[in-house]
């Protein structure tokens, strides 16, 4: 979902821009309570793998492909400000590199990318973590549905974007449909991708798992005998 | 698994998918691309950037479209490596004592 440059004016690719920018100075912050020695190479890794997995565009049928996005993925793994500051890497190595996505678009995409289906993935994936037992099992598929939940959220937040700046006189209720529809079944895409991988790493390294942290958590009070710090010290 | 095999495992699978794997992925236009096209405002799009050695993830002087493509997905992942990674890592909250334990 890469905007390039061009589909909208410039006052609104500005306006953008100061959201990811805002965005990023608030992601930097709040990456500092993710991140410790343990969490952080493992923020380098999510970063590399979104960029791989998102050269990996599946078809969804009538001549059209969709990637991952990755919002929900990160935020799950590594947790969302750190999630965020990543999806906004990739991005710009995305578009200084690979002329993949517009430079002046830069801002628009950090904006969806790691404000919009970071924020939703991780919200969805939170709220459902609340209200649903703390299993361990659930990790995954909490996180698989919030991935789909982010994609036409994400394409939604484009033509929000498109309404206010968009460079062409099309009719937006042609935009809306078109674009959700199409980025419903995208997110089944996303929501099966992201469902994979955190099962892959909740399986062999649940400890390096942001989300999996509240049932690691309820576990360890249900097994432990006697209290000896094993290995947790941070 | 250990932390190292893990990253190492992770990285390694990484590679595969961005230097192997995306050589099989579909060239239509992704969501985004084909409701501009569909619905018309595809050709408001400025491609002019688009150069540059990498573009459009080829390393131009490369020929064969498997190794141009393979090339530019790894470069891709080590520079966002090193990017992400050395960004976490100037972030990170560090321990006050064991600095050196893992």
């Amino acid at each position: 979902m890469h905007v390039p440059d061009g589909f909208l004016d410039a006052p609104t690719s500005v306006a953008t821009g100061v959201v990811a920018a805002a965005g990023i100075a608030i992601a930097l912050r709040g990456a500092r309570r993710e991140l410790d020695d343990r969490t952080a190479p493992m923020a380098g890794l999510v970063a590399a793998f979104v960029f791989a997995a998102q050269m990996l565009n599946f078809p969804v049928g009538a001549g059209t492909s969709g990637h991952l996005l990755g919002g929900a993925l990160a935020a799950v793994l590594i947790g969302p400000y750190t999630a965020a500051l990543c999806l906004a890497v990739v991005l710009l190595v995305q578009a200084l590199l690979f002329a993949d996505g517009g430079t002046t678009a830069l801002g628009t995409n950090i904006t969806l990318f790691s404000v919009v289906a970071v924020g939703t993935g991780w919200l969805v994936f939170r709220g459902l973590q609340t209200v649903l037992p703390t299993r361990i099992a659930l990790v995954p598929i909490l996180a698989g549905v919030a991935a789909f939940v982010s994609v036409p959220v994400t394409a939604v937040g484009f033509v929000g974007l498109f309404a206010v700046g968009g460079q062409a006189p099309v009719a937006l209720g042609a935009v809306l449909t078109t674009m959700v529809g199409w980025h419903l079944v995208i997110g089944l895409g996303e929501a099966l991708i992201t469902a994979l991988v955190v099962s892959s790493v909740v399986a062999t390294r649940p400890d390096l798992v942001r989300g999996a942290r509240p049932a690691l958590a309820q576990r360890t009070l249900e097994i432990r005998q006697s209290p000896t710090a094993g290995g947790a010290v941070s | 698994m250990k932390t190292r095999t893990f990253l190492l495992t992770g990285l390694v699978v990484a590679l595969l998918l961005g230097g192997v794997a995306s050589y099989y992925a579909s060239t239509h236009p992704d969501g985004l691309e084909h409701v501009a096209e569909q619905v018309g405002f595809g050709d408001t799009a400025d491609e002019s950037a688009a150069d540059g050695p990498l573009a459009d993830y080829e390393v131009n002087g490369v020929d064969d479209p498997r190794l141009s493509g393979g090339l530019a997905g790894v470069i891709g992942i080590l520079v966002t490596l090193a990017i992400a990674g050395g960004l976490a890592l100037a972030v990170r909250r560090r321990a006050p004592r064991d600095a050196d334990a893992d």
